[in-house]
């Protein structure tokens, strides 16, 4: 983030100068937003916690946890969680209203939040919750507003830095907000290293009414279905990872990929293209339109490893690739490469790994 | 019904090129496309004009080029375009492009009708941000309808929508007011192929072309790069990494060796994936 090499002549207004407005000057301090929906907190919340900390940090402010829902025990819950995760204080609305996410209430519990108690830096995540929410209050706060970063840093001036794949993840952008605050940046789920849990007593919580009574809001929730846990992957969050590309040739062969993966104890994905001819549903799709995964063992088979593709796995702790051309770009990050006929070398890994791996299941019938 | 489209024309950034050494991107040639998950907004418009009657309009910001895509829409069925053109756009960020955006639909209220419903993509693949929609709806104080998969119903009377909405943990049915914005989910629908007489009628079309000042744009300074609270300072290729994959040979049992292999270099992953898989 900080090599200054080949920077290229700054395009249009970039050569702007910071000359923050007085009455600006008042806002301080890093918040998160905790999304919770339904009193259980997004992981991307407690991971965003760990970027703003450091920007706290560097800052020398406070790092705030922002939480808005139902007046209940379990956002309770999440706010003393968030103290767990590093917060200095925790700004809190709470009312019946918000039990079920709507675009008006939490707009207007944000925005009153963001009015009265002046953060600098406004984190949310980029999850649809997030998207639908940061877009409004950015627009009531005429602030501005940077996407799905990948990369947050402060610089020298102690100006936010946010930085985001541009033009189809074909490159990088660095984007300031200098001139207004709070200076708004959602990220994506597993982007951010999800940082320590630390048990910390309940710290101060300043607690701000909602100001809105139900019949204030037009939008009216009629019901409300939640996914069936055995439609929902768990792609993002799962440790190891089994994912196929085009390179697998048919969508019989991508059983391979499923196979090996619950031989492992996997969550099973995909490149783009598979979700595209329909081979596998879209909530298995890895890479910058799909999910973000953060594995210690990652495993990609047949997939040419386009930057779309790249940006969704760099977080993964250990990358092994399978493609019969040694020049494929995945080989430039993946940490080991195999170069041969993946649709052969799949039932074999299958094979292997669960002769290894069976002395713990009858460890199991045995106890 | 009055329906108003916001449509995107886009690079079509599966082949845009970055130049290896000045870490530019190459432009020349790169064709431009509808953005694709406008196409589903498009197909929604058509299908509550098809219950409900009316007109649907389309519009976009851009180029002047941009009037390709929007006789494509044309094509599709709509009823008019609506390309909002003019140098002081440009370089606009989401904030600056939801105020000519706005601006826009205010005038095209005055001109054809006030919308009920505004829809928008989900994102683009250009910008991809997903918040301009949220932005538009702000500005004109629509109802806020994001990640809509299904409209269950409209009561043109009484002034409601039911809708369908992908929330992060399921779905939710909500019944909101119009005018109303909404975002459409992706592969909602199935855009439809426009029919002979669209097609012809699309080619002989007058695009309707605003400059700021056409669309009623009162203070030029919220527009194009001047309207824009963010700053692209530095643009750079993502770095490689610095070592490559290590490549192993597997011999005559892969399977096994790769197991071994693995294992020799991540001692730790075979506790990790016995834990795994005991639950299994
Ligand atoms: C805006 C935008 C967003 C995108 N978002 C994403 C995204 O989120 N995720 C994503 O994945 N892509 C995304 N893409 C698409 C991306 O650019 C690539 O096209 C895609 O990742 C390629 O998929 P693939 O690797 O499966 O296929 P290919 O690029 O066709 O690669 C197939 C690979 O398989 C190898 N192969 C062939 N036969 C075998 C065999 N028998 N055994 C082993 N290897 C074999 C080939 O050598 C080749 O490297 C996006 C594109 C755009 C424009
Ligand atoms: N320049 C534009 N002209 C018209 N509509 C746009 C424009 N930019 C964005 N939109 C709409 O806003 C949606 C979200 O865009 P974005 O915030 O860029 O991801 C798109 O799907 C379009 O419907």
């Amino acid at each position: 983030m900080n090599d200054k090499a080949k920077a290229p002549a700054p395009a249009g207004r970039a050569a702007a100068k910071k000359e923050l407005p007085e009455h600006l000057k008042a806002y301080k301090h890093v918040w998160v937003f905790i999304e919770q929906e339904r009193g259980q907190a997004h992981p991307v919340s407690w991971e965003l916690m760990g970027a703003g900390r450091i920007l706290a940090d560097k800052l020398g402010v406070n790092l705030a946890a922002v939480v808005v829902g139902a007046r209940n025990e379990a956002t309770q819950a999440v706010v003393r969680e968030s103290f767990n995760y590093g917060a200095d204080l925790a700004y809190l609305v709470a009312d019946d209203i918000l039990t079920d996410y709507r675009n008006e209430s939490y707009t207007k519990a944000m925005t009153d939040l963001v009015n009265a108690y002046q953060p600098e830096i406004l984190l949310l995540g980029a999850t649809i919750l997030g998207r639908d929410l940061a877009g409004s209050v950015a627009t009531t706060l005429l602030t501005g507003l940077t996407a799905d970063c990948t990369e947050l840093d402060v610089d020298a001036e102690g100006s936010l830095a946010a930085t985001r794949p541009t033009f189809g993840g074909s490159l990088l952008c660095t984007i300031f907000t200098l001139n207004y605050r709070p200076q708004m940046a959602t990220v994506r789920p597993r982007v951010m290293p999800m940082p320590e849990r630390v048990e910390k007593p309940l710290g101060r919580v300043i607690e701000h009414p909602l100001g809105l009574v139900e019949d204030d809001i037009v939008t009216k929730v009629l019901s409300f279905l939640p996914d069936r846990d055995s439609t929902k992957s768990n792609l993002a969050f799962a440790d190891v990872v089994v994912a196929g590309g085009l390179g697998l040739g048919s969508p019989e062969n991508f059983q391979l990929i499923r196979q090996l993966a619950s031989t492992i104890g996997a969550e099973f994905g995909c490149s783009r293209p598979l979700v595209q001819k329909g081979w596998v549903s879209s909530d298995r799709q890895i890479g910058q339109t799909g999910k973000t995964i953060r594995p210690k063992l990652y495993i990609a088979a047949g997939i040419s490893g386009a930057i779309q593709h790249r940006v969704g796995v760099e977080g993964a702790d250990y990358i092994v690739a399978i493609n019969t051309d040694k020049n494929a770009p995945i080989f430039d990050f993946a940490h080991v490469g195999i170069v041969t006929d993946a649709v052969r070398l799949l039932p074999a890994l299958t094979e292997a790994f669960s002769k290894r791996l069976s002395p713990h299941q009858r460890d199991r019938l045995a106890s | 019904m009055h329906i108003v489209v916001c449509m995107k024309q886009v690079p079509d950034s599966a082949q845009i090129r970055v130049h290896p050494v000045t870490n530019t991107i190459m432009r020349q040639g790169v064709p431009t496309i509808i953005n694709p998950y406008d196409l589903f907004a498009i197909e929604e418009a058509l299908r509550l004009r098809q219950k409900f009657g009316g007109a649907v309009t389309i519009l976009t910001m851009g180029p002047p080029s941009a009037e390709d895509s929007l006789r494509k829409a044309l094509t599709f069925g709509a009823d008019r375009a609506v390309l909002l053109t003019d140098r002081f756009f440009a370089g606009a960020d989401t904030l600056a492009t939801t105020y000519a955006l706005a601006t826009a639909i205010r005038k095209i209220g005055v001109e054809f009708g006030p919308p009920h419903v505004v829809f928008t993509g989900k994102q683009t693949i250009d910008g991809d941000t997903a918040q301009v929609g949220p932005g538009v709806a702000k500005r004109l104080g629509l109802m806020q309808l994001t990640y809509v998969s299904h409209i269950d119903n409209v009561d043109l009377e009484a002034g409601t929508i039911d809708v369908e909405r992908r929330s992060e943990g399921g779905v939710q049915k909500l019944r909101s007011k119009m005018p109303c914005l909404i975002s459409v989910l992706e592969g909602v629908n199935e855009m439809r192929i426009g029919s002979l007489s669209d097609a012809l009628t699309a080619a002989r079309a007058t695009i309707i072309k605003w400059s700021a000042q056409d669309a009623g744009v009162e203070d030029i300074t919220k527009c194009g790069l001047r309207g824009s609270p963010t700053i692209v300072k530095r643009v750079f290729a993502p770095k490689p990494r610095a070592e490559k994959a290590q490549f192993i040979e597997l011999g005559d049992k892969p399977g096994d060796a790769f197991v071994d292999e693995l294992f020799k270099r991540r001692p730790k992953l075979e506790s990790e994936l016995g834990q795994l898989t005991r639950g299994y």
